[in-house]
């Protein structure tokens, strides 16, 4: 009989439900991320309390079997959020700790290979977030940009824009997930906003006298470099997608 | 600053400097330092124009005036068009501004030239000291080198710059007189050979010195219109390979001419713009420098001209059947490399992969290579083996028959550049 395991959707509840896969050597199981609810309908369901110390267990077993950009990948495959894959991060786990030398690049297995392609797409999108992220200054100076991703791929991009933005007050918000990133010139934190006690007609006040202006050279900019004479709508729609558009300066 | 001013000259100098097919922004190891502002090494796209070229660095002119009357330029001396000049200043906000937005990778700084060549180049590299010592910028700089300049401006360019070039403008020295005949091809190719040296003497430097400043990390690169003379494609990847050897240049690139102004010396003003026989140059570039193959290779005597109609890597494993078919389980990553339908990737997945066993078609297609080229010149673990005894064209025409769509002749579509 399948055992289906519940978990919180963060990196650690994964782990953790692996520990307990391992501690009540469960054969066939599920995994799936949600909300416990007490009037759920799976038989032999198992909630999982996600708990550090069984992560980290599981995690320094990780080390010991994957590379760190492996284990990375891992990271970045879980951060995809895809519906149903749980189930496969958990087989790529199995199938890690099952074997006695690293498997990681062995593509001919499906489990690797899925986790490959799973980590392909994260990664373009982070690639795509770190070219079409748009900052748009306000007036205490902050470069403030809004993001959609279909991947929650934030935690990846942090990195990237301290080291690019050192010297300039940042926020990126993931307005899907409703988390941000806010850099201070000296750190970085997780913060989420609260939209609702915002006026979104002050949103244009807000902005720093010059910003408006950026904007419209940029638009002529983009608009002067085209050479109508070699026109390709559908090259352009393959780079830069219509879902991305409407955080686009140059494309609103 | 004006607004209405700035905007006009934005669009002017700007839309001069669009034929410049220079985007890239990679391959140079510029770090954030002190607390400043930006880095340069990725090598980001941050859009695509409506024609599908990719937009990567703040691409304008300094000024369109030019004492020059180049047969193929928008900015030549007789053209009646508006003129525009920026201030150092203005260039330098503009990049920084844009930058700070993540609009742009850096700037792509070219000119007309003003007076002669020292007085223009002596103001590029002024936009270029500003932004790394006054505003310690990091972000990626290409400078187009003045031809003519003297060693002493391009020394100091190299100091801020990433990347520096110099056009050649045409495939040849024929074709320059006939297009440029003010300019001289000596002029662009002794400042490379300076720079060459240069770059290399800079870099014994650096190993010896962890402290001597980088000199134009990204390299030179160099561009050549192509379609507005007669060249070959033997002749143009000829003298692209000889100038990476020569000059060890990073890039060449390559630009269909877009006929902008009527001259009997040039292409009918409504004729189409060569984007194939462009891109098939550009697949055929990259198979030098990424896949080691010779020039000689892929295009020779008996064959000057690049199928428009197959990639190049394709028409050579056809003019080559007896190197395959290849077992894929067993041969080398540099042969791998040179089966159609397999890129670097997948050919380094499948060197990986097959240490934990053998790889069969399923799995092939999985790690990513592209099936209906590749089955005509690959064995694997598995009985089938398509190619029979098929000639080179007859696989040719199958492959045609199943890819339609993008190897369609006469197809509007232009494929992606590198």
């Amino acid at each position: 009989m399948i055992t289906t395991l519940i978990y919180d959707g963060t990196f650690e509840g994964l782990l953790t439900a692996v520990f307990e896969i391992y501690e009540h050597r469960l054969d066939l199981v599920r995994i799936k991320k949600g909300e416990w609810l007490n009037t759920a309908l799976f038989e032999n369901t198992i909630k999982v309390v996600t708990e550090n110390t069984r992560a980290d267990r599981v995690l320094k077993g990780l080390k010991q079997k994957l590379s760190a950009m492996g284990l990375q990948r891992l990271y970045a495959a879980h951060l995809a959020e895809m519906d149903g894959e749980d189930d496969n991060l958990l087989g790529y786990i199995r199938y890690v700790f099952d074997s006695s030398q690293n498997v990681e690049e062995d593509y001919g297995n499906k489990y690797v290979m899925r986790v490959s392609e799973i980590v392909r797409s994260v990664r373009r999108e982070r690639h795509r977030m770190e070219a079409f992220i748009r900052f748009k200054e306000l007036k205490d100076n902050t470069y403030y940009a809004t993001i959609e991703p279909d991947f929650n791929v934030l935690p990846l991009l942090v990195k990237h824009f301290r080291d690019r933005y050192a010297d300039q007050k940042w926020i990126i918000y993931d307005i899907r997930r409703s988390y941000g990133v806010y850099y201070d010139i000296h750190d970085t934190q997780y913060i989420s906003l609260d939209f609702a006690t915002l006026d979104p007609g002050n949103a244009i006040a807000a902005f720093n006298e010059n910003e408006v202006l950026y904007q419209d050279l940029w638009k002529n900019y983009f608009n002067s470099v085209n050479i109508p004479a070699r026109k390709n709508t559908k090259l352009h729609l393959r780079h830069v997608p219509k879902r991305y558009w409407r955080h686009l300066t140059e494309k609103i | 600053m004006n607004a209405e001013r700035i905007t006009e000259k934005l669009n002017i100098l700007a839309d001069a400097a669009k034929y410049d097919v220079s985007c890239s922004s990679s391959g140079s190891k510029r770090k954030n330092k002190d607390k400043g502002l930006g880095n340069a090494s990725n090598g980001i796209c941050h859009t695509y124009t409506e024609d599908g070229r990719c937009v990567s660095l703040l691409k304008i002119l300094l000024t369109n005036v030019c004492i020059y009357d180049c047969a193929y330029c928008v900015s030549r001396k007789s053209n009646d068009i508006k003129r525009a000049a920026f201030t150092v200043q203005e260039v330098v906000d503009l990049t920084i501004s844009f930058y700070r937005r993540n609009y742009i990778e850096g700037l792509f700084l070219s000119s007309g030239i003003f007076k002669d060549a020292d007085y223009t180049m002596e103001r590029l590299v002024q936009v270029a000291k500003k932004l790394r010592t006054e505003h310690n910028f990091n972000g990626y700089i290409h400078l187009k080198s003045i031809p003519g300049a003297s060693d002493e401006l391009m020394r100091e360019a190299g100091l801020y710059a990433d990347r520096l070039s110099i056009n050649l403008e045409m495939p040849t020295a024929e074709g320059l007189k006939l297009l440029a005949p003010d300019k001289d091809r000596q002029d662009m190719i002794k400042p490379m050979g300076f720079l060459k040296n240069e770059i290399i003497l800079r870099s014994e430097e650096k190993k010896l010195f962890k402290k001597a400043p980088i000199f134009a990390p990204a390299g030179q690169s160099t561009q050549v219109i192509i379609g507005a003379t007669p060249e070959t494609d033997q002749q143009i990847l000829s003298m692209a390979d000889q100038f990476y050897r020569g000059f060890k240049l990073r890039r060449v690139y390559y630009s269909g001419y877009v006929p902008v102004i009527k001259d009997n010396r040039l292409p009918a003003l409504n004729s189409d713009v060569p984007m194939v026989r462009e891109n098939r140059l550009y697949q055929a570039d990259w198979l030098m420098r990424n896949y080691q193959f010779n020039v000689n290779e892929i295009v020779n005597a008996n064959n000057p001209l690049l199928d428009l109609d197959i990639d190049p890597k394709l028409g050579w494993a056809l003019r080559n059947l007896n190197v395959f078919p290849i077992d894929i389980n067993k041969a080398d990553l540099q042969v791998i490399l040179r089966v159609p339908g397999i890129g670097v990737q997948s050919a380094e997945k499948i060197v990986s992969a097959r240490r934990f066993g053998k790889l069969n078609w399923d799995q092939l297609k999985k790690i990513g290579i592209a099936i209906n080229r590749a089955r005509y010149f690959i064995t694997c673990h598995s009985s089938k083996f398509e190619r029979r005894d098929l000639t080179a064209t007859a696989i040719k025409q199958y492959i045609l028959a199943e890819s339609s769509s993008k190897y369609l002749k006469n197809s509007s579509v232009q494929l992606g550049l590198f």
